[in-house]
């Protein structure tokens, strides 16, 4: 893999402890191909369509048009995000094009403080070549090495993304909307045949660092559904560190806003039901 | 208060003589003796430091008088006639080792004879806070009692121990340390710590890569969670400067253990750009130098009153017994108000930029500590032998009297950048600050889920340089102070009178310097009467 492959990145954080195990680097790539209703960063679903309409909007003048394309400057961003909450296309223009080296760069600062580095979304396997680039060159580097490699994923890649992230890649971290398809389907607009398979192959190869359960009242938290979804999980690991988070509305689009965020007594029923099915390595957010 | 019973009693009964109206000291004497909020011990000791200084200061030059009527340079309310030095380290581990004979006490058999030992010695030991400040590196001290005993054998014994700490030396500046060896001593004490949640004792850690494990680092996160404590330094990089026998006590400073701190003298880095006229260059050749003097020249009165006037180191019985030394002893040289000052030279040169968040602002606060460190290590001062006769410096973590100046080398509380921008920014501080340097630092909820990334984050800060680390979490109960911990509960009630000594501080810190509601990370500053 060469160094000159970029990626579309729509930030990085120094500094995350909600990313995987430890204090973790994350960058946060453009592009999902879901459409997730509960989606809590929904700017990151498509590629900015330069279509200018933010332009006029951002009252730090920190948008201009060059050329056709919209260009973001960081340094009269004042951060107000306007720019997000008026796009109609579920992007972001302050997304950009990185190199390898460019992003590596950008772990060195903060790399004595890392246990790892998360590559998150948008979906990151949407661009795996530069996932496994940016992987390969971390683990050529004598310093940042020793930096666990995490892809937090809607786990929609083939076998053969899987195949070519293997070699760099030490875990992931895999969402799972809903064991049926119908009900998967409803929430993300995509069936979940390549989730379950890439839950099945990253089980099988020690991979699966944590399965993550969102869910929506009313749409995929059915009792039945739950119990089977921690037998499916417990025929694949019954030990398999499985987090369950309740729907927030905050950051999500308005078609959400009618779905109710589940209170703690619902989020421990959550739990009881799938502790009941087998899961034993089970947190509940 | 029964005034008004009072004033009409007097009206009405002309035989009754009018109650003298006091002034001066003695209105301060009556304010003491009248307040209903102190104990009657916190009454005495306050009475004291008014007594203290119906004496004069001991003699300065008029520079020195004035950079300190200006508050420039500040005696840290110590009181103007020292007679006992501010923080004293008793080498408890010689004390059990050889009995003693002011105590009156054989060396203890077992663990039980060992803690009644140290209780009636921290009776007998002094600081400016009237309680010993440092009770000993416990795992350390205690090692030979506990030999072959599990943590769950040890927490019983040591519980009632514990809680009589708290009850005895009110005064949360009163501090143990523990590790960097992973111990069940150290173990028990966290255990502890987190099921009493006392304010005492302040605790330390000391960490060590290669010696201190994950297991006990990720043990203390989790009761920092529980309780605030304890607070973190960079073993390696404090016995670079003070050898093996250190110790971390009351809020942050770091010193020798047999030995210790005479006094405390500041400069407040705000004021002295504030009075600084000319150039913003100038200050580092004209206004800077002449306050670092003002104040190492107040340091040098109040350690000779000390020692040659008060001959503290003639007739104290840890002196005499040799569990302290004066040629362990030093003096710190603090400085505050870094941010104002970088900040105010900075736009006097019409610059926008702000310590924290700027390159060219963090450079210069760089070069002013670098300047007055520069200074401190050529000044030499008299009976500082713990210190190569000179001075420590130390980021002066504030007193409750502190208005619109941050402590230290801090970056204004509400202001701070994230976290990793902010670690970077303070980090090149840390190492001038032999005698302590306090950041604290500030994680949301979602930390308790992963206390790893915690301690990735205290490992980072020390292979980066930095000394020491105390981090608090919105959600518990007690709030760090300048280093010490008041409980969010005491300071509701203060109205009514608080049981330790240092609630006070937090109570004037607190609403001064609004430190609990740290944006996203932490504090300022107290300590007025310590002394008292």
């Amino acid at each position: 893999m060469s160094h000159a492959v970029r990626g579309l990145v729509s930030g990085t954080l120094p500094f995350s402890s909600v990313d995987g195990p430890g204090n973790r680097f994350v960058a946060f790539l453009q592009g999902c191909d879901f459409d997730c209703i509960a989606c809590h960063n929904p700017y990151t679903i498509a590629v900015c369509n330069e279509c200018g309409i933010c332009v006029d909007h951002c009252a730090a003048g920190a948008l201009t048009v060059v050329g056709g394309t919209v260009v973001w400057n960081p340094r009269a961003c004042t951060g107000g995000d306007v720019c997000i909450e008026v796009c109609p296309h579920d992007s972001t223009p302050k997304a950009r094009w990185l190199s390898v080296a460019e992003l590596v760069e950008r772990v060195r600062g903060p790399a004595p403080f890392l246990s790892g580095v998360t590559v998150s979304g948008g979906e990151a396997t949407q661009q795996a070549a530069f996932v496994r680039a940016f992987f390969s060159a971390l683990k050529a580097d004598d310093r940042l090495k020793r930096l666990t490699r995490f892809v937090d994923s809607n786990g929609s890649a083939s076998r053969r993304i899987w195949d070519e992230l293997d070699p760099v890649l030490d875990g992931a971290m895999i969402d799972l909307k809903a064991l049926d398809p119908e009900v998967h389907e409803r929430i993300t607009g995509r069936t979940n045949a390549s989730v379950l398979a890439s839950l099945r192959l990253l089980a099988e190869r020690g991979k699966l660092a944590e399965v993550r359960l969102l869910l929506l009242p009313g749409m995929n938290d059915a009792p039945d559904q739950l119990s089977r979804t921690a037998t499916w999980l417990c025929e694949l690991d019954p030990h398999l560190p499985v987090k369950v988070i309740g729907f927030r509305r905050h950051g999500a689009r308005p078609v959400a806003q009618a779905v109710p965020e589940p209170g703690p007594e619902r989020m421990a029923g959550y739990a009881d039901l799938l502790r009941a099915g087998g899961l034993s390595r089970l947190t509940v957010v | 208060m029964p005034q008004e019973p009072l004033e009409a009693t007097r009206s009405a009964t002309s035989s009754v003589a009018p109650q003298p109206v006091d002034d001066g000291p003695l209105a301060l004497i009556r304010q003491v003796v009248e307040d209903p909020t102190l104990s009657y011990r916190q009454r005495v000791q306050q009475l004291a430091v008014h007594a203290e200084n119906l004496l004069g200061m001991p003699p300065v030059g008029d520079a020195c008088r004035e950079a300190l009527g200006q508050r420039i340079v500040c005696d840290m309310y110590e009181g103007n006639a020292p007679y006992r030095p501010r923080y004293l380290l008793p080498d408890y581990t010689k004390a059990l080792r050889e009995g003693s004979a002011y105590l009156e006490l054989p060396p203890p058999a077992d663990l039980h004879e060992a803690l009644w030992f140290l209780a009636s010695m921290y009776a007998q030991v002094p600081s400016i806070t009237g309680y010993p400040v440092y009770l000993g590196d416990l795992d350390d001290v205690l090692a030979p009692y506990v030999q072959g005993m599990s943590a769950e054998e040890i927490v019983p014994v040591l519980r009632p121990f514990w809680r009589a700490l708290d009850r005895t030396v009110p005064d949360a500046f009163a501090h143990t340390d523990l590790g960097p060896h992973d111990t069940p001593f150290a173990r028990a004490v966290l255990r502890l710590e987190r099921e009493l949640k006392q304010v005492v004792p302040n605790i330390t850690l000391k960490v060590q890569p290669g010696v201190t494990p994950d297991a006990l680092l990720l043990d203390a996160v989790e009761t920092v969670f529980a309780c605030a404590k304890p607070h973190f330094v960079n073993h390696e990089m404090m016995v670079g400067d003070h050898g093996e026998g250190y110790a971390a006590v009351s809020c942050y400073n770091a010193l020798k253990i047999g030995g210790g701190a005479h006094t405390l003298v500041r400069l407040n880095l705000r004021e002295a750009v504030a009075h600084h006229r000319g150039a913003s260059e100038d200050f580092f050749t004209d206004s800077l130098p002449r306050y670092v003097e003002a104040a190492a020249e107040l340091m040098e009165a109040r350690i000779r009153h000390l020692v040659e006037r008060a001959r503290f180191f003639e007739h104290d019985w840890l002196v005499r017994e040799g569990l302290v030394s004066l040629d362990r002893f030093s003096a710190m040289f603090g400085v505050f108000g870094l941010a104002e000052a970088v900040d105010g030279l900075m736009e006097r040169d019409g610059h926008a930029g702000r310590y924290g968040h700027d390159d060219a602002a963090n450079a210069l606060s760089y070069r002013i500590t670098r300047a007055v460190a520069a200074q401190v290590a050529e000044r030499e001062q008299p009976y500082c032998a713990g210190f190569g006769g000179r001075a420590m410096m130390h980021a002066q973590s504030g007193i409750d009297s502190d208005v619109g100046v941050t402590a230290g080398t801090r970056i204004p509380i509400g202001t701070e950048p994230d976290l990793f921008r902010h670690l970077e920014a303070v980090a090149p501080h840390h190492q001038l600050f032999a005698s302590g340097v306090s950041d604290i630092v500030h994680f949301d909820d979602t930390a308790k889920r992963n206390p790893q990334a915690v301690v990735d984050v205290i490992r980072g800060a020390f292979a980066g340089g930095m000394r020491e680390f105390t981090f608090n979490l919105d959600s518990n109960e007690f709030i760090r102070i300048t280093g010490y911990l008041v409980r969010k509960s005491d300071l509701e009630r203060i109205e009514a009178g608080a049981r330790h000594g240092s609630t006070f501080l937090g109570a004037g810190n607190e609403a001064e310097a609004h430190c609990s509601q740290r944006a996203t990370k932490r504090v300022v500053a107290a300590e007025r009467l310590a002394g008292s």
